[in-house]
């Protein structure tokens, strides 16, 4: 065995704890801080946004794919600094989180749904896509970061352009 | 009025005519209008043309299918019994069910949902339910005959793992139809070795299809609005470079060699480009490193094949890109990411790694798209009606410099023969 479930008491206040820093993670995202996103993550962390048909399948690639704390780094500075797109308002909306395991190792296996709104300038707000995360989590200094973010879209198609993290 | 194409009907030629200034300008209206799109579907894509429909690695088992598309139509693509790929419409013969729901799978036969009517591996029609009708009554009449009722099959051309369909029976073969200029950085890409996939990106773009063929017959963009090729040196004004265009026009290459690390950019370029920094450095480089795998001497070639695709080699990732039109003004992308069977575990990740450069969440796709998108709304809610494709003065095909529109202009020297505007 490498993985237990949890007792009640201690999902349930890892459940809580998971959705303080889900909310935190969401905030910076909203308010575009993309420069502090890498900090929700350990050094050698993986995160990867993916469409449901390859996570199904098995298939790896990542619409945005992450290994380790440099490429989190690379990927908030091209976004704030190099890349061009039109202005726009984020809103992520999370839910359902579920702890599902705690390791040997401390991992804790954790989903939470999400769902994206996006507003550009002249326009609707639309749903930009609706996903889940799978993830692993280590605490670290007494706080909880990400191992591994999977954020799995159930929405395959992607409406232009997906701008920032997930 | 114009009267100078009187072959085109008129609901065409009344109110759209092509600018005086002859190719150095492209009308609004050929981006907008609902009766050109309809004719391209007739003349382009439904016409004399090969369009990809799959890799073989999507289909590699006997009874493996795919739902795909030809221009706007949803089609099948099967492997048979035999090993030979067939594909056809989905759209059942009998009520025009799409039939083929399941994006890919496997299976031994094709059922309609229904009414069950069922078809092989070819799309042949093997089987209708009460065809003899019940106690004497009803079913189909008693001239009906299977074999006159199969699923509508189009013509199947495959080069090193790439399968392209036609509804057009007596098309060219697929090598004469992209020409020697295209094929040779087409088999550089695929050299035979056999493809792994990798995964999957849909989006859609509220533009006008033909801006995607623009865009990467148009090298200029690539050193302007990709601050990040710039920024951290993959691609400056003054690399080699090359756009290639075959004879016909209709097909492109763009190819560019990055530049040996450390290259110092030229005083000219610096000032031209607004987004080129001297301070900016990546974290993590790996990210820039190129694998010398092709035989070739680019390490990037971006190829437009008309009318529905196009081959991503950028450094060391891959991919095709399907465009599937959705009226005048929008159209659905379908990139098919791979590598090569073979690959080490660390060569699969260093291509996702270099994968972020592309897509819809690429740095560079997010660019390509969002630009597309504001281009169709300007010539959407504009008075003005027609833009200017000026640079390289009228030259055209072939040039090994990126400061020109030379091959926007070919190709619609090329589309305004097959469309006759």
């Amino acid at each position: 065995m490498t993985e237990s479930a949890a007792p009640p008491a201690t999902a349930r206040e890892l459940r809580l704890e998971i959705e303080e820093f889900n909310s935190d993670y969401a905030a910076v995202l909203d308010s575009c801080r993309i420069e502090e996103w890498p900090r929700f993550f350990m050094e050698d962390a993986v995160y990867r946004i993916t469409g449901r048909e390859n996570w199904d399948a098995g298939l790896p690639v990542g619409l945005v794919y992450c290994e380790g704390m440099a490429m989190f780094r690379d990927r908030a500075l091209a976004i704030a600094k190099t890349t061009m797109f039109a202005p726009r308002y984020l809103l992520h909306q999370l839910s359902n989180v579920r702890v599902l395991s705690i390791e040997r190792s401390g991992e804790i296996v954790a989903q939470a749904n999400y769902a994206l709104f996006e507003t550009l300038v002249d326009e609707r707000t639309t749903l930009q896509q609706v996903g889940r995360y799978h993830d692993r989590f280590l605490r670290h200094a007494g706080r909880l970061l990400l191992k591994e973010r999977h954020c799995v879209y159930d929405s395959l198609i992607i409406d232009t352009a997906l701008v920032f993290p997930v | 009025m114009p009267d100078s194409v009187p072959e085109v009907p008129r609901e065409i030629s009344a109110s759209l005519r092509w600018p005086d200034a002859g190719l150095t300008a492209v009308p609004d209206w050929i981006y907008t209008s609902q009766a050109i799109y309809e004719r391209e579907i007739e003349r382009i894509f439904h016409g004399r043309t090969w369009n990809f429909v799959a890799l073989e690695a999507e289909v590699p088992e006997i009874g493996s299918f795919k739902r795909s598309f030809v221009g706007p139509t949803p089609v099948v693509v099967a492997r048979d019994k035999d090993g030979s790929i067939h594909v056809f419409e989905n759209r059942c013969a009998h009520r025009g069910a799409e039939l083929c729901r399941a994006q890919s799978g496997k299976l031994t036969e094709f059922v309609c949902p229904y009414h069950q009517w069922t078809y092989d591996l070819a799309g042949n029609l093997a089987a209708v339910p009460f065809r003899r009708g019940i106690q004497n009554q009803g079913g189909m009449p008693k001239d009906f005959r299977l074999e006159e009722h199969g699923l509508l099959k189009l013509k199947v051309a495959t080069r090193n793992g790439v399968v392209f369909a036609s509804f057009c029976a007596d098309i060219e073969s697929f090598e004469n139809y992209i020409g020697p200029e295209i094929l040779r950085d087409f088999d550089a890409t695929f050299d035979g070795r056999k493809l792994r996939l990798l995964g999957y990106y849909r989006n859609t773009v509220p533009a006008n299809w033909k801006m995607y063929h623009e865009n990467l017959k148009d090298p200029y963009h690539a050193t302007l609005l990709h601050a990040f090729l710039v920024s951290f040196g993959l691609l400056v004004a003054g690399n080699k470079s090359a756009m290639v265009v075959d004879a016909s026009g209709r097909h492109g290459t763009m190819a560019s060699a990055k530049p040996p690390e450390g290259r110092k950019v030229d005083a000219e370029a610096k000032t031209q480009m607004r987004a080129f920094s001297d301070t900016l450095k990546l974290n993590d480089r790996r990210f820039l490193d190129y694998v010398q795998e092709f035989d070739s001497p680019w390490s990037v070639t971006m190829q437009t094949i008309w009318p529905n695709f196009v081959v991503q080699r950028e450094l060391n990732t891959l991919g095709v890109r399907q465009i599937v039109p959705r009226g005048p003004s929008e159209f659905l992308m379908i990139w098919t990411m791979f590598g090569y069977e073979g690959d080490s575990d660390e060569m699969t990740r260093h291509r996702l790694r270099q994968g972020n450069l592309m897509g819809p969440a690429g740095f560079l796709g997010i660019e390509d798209n969002e630009a597309m998108r504001f281009v169709q709304q300007g010539v959407t809610r504009s008075q003005t009606d027609q833009s200017l494709v000026a640079l390289g003065g009228g030259e055209e095909g072939t040039t090994s410099h990126i400061i020109t529109e030379a091959a926007i202009r070919s190709l619609y020297r090329h589309y305004r023969e097959v469309m006759g505007v």
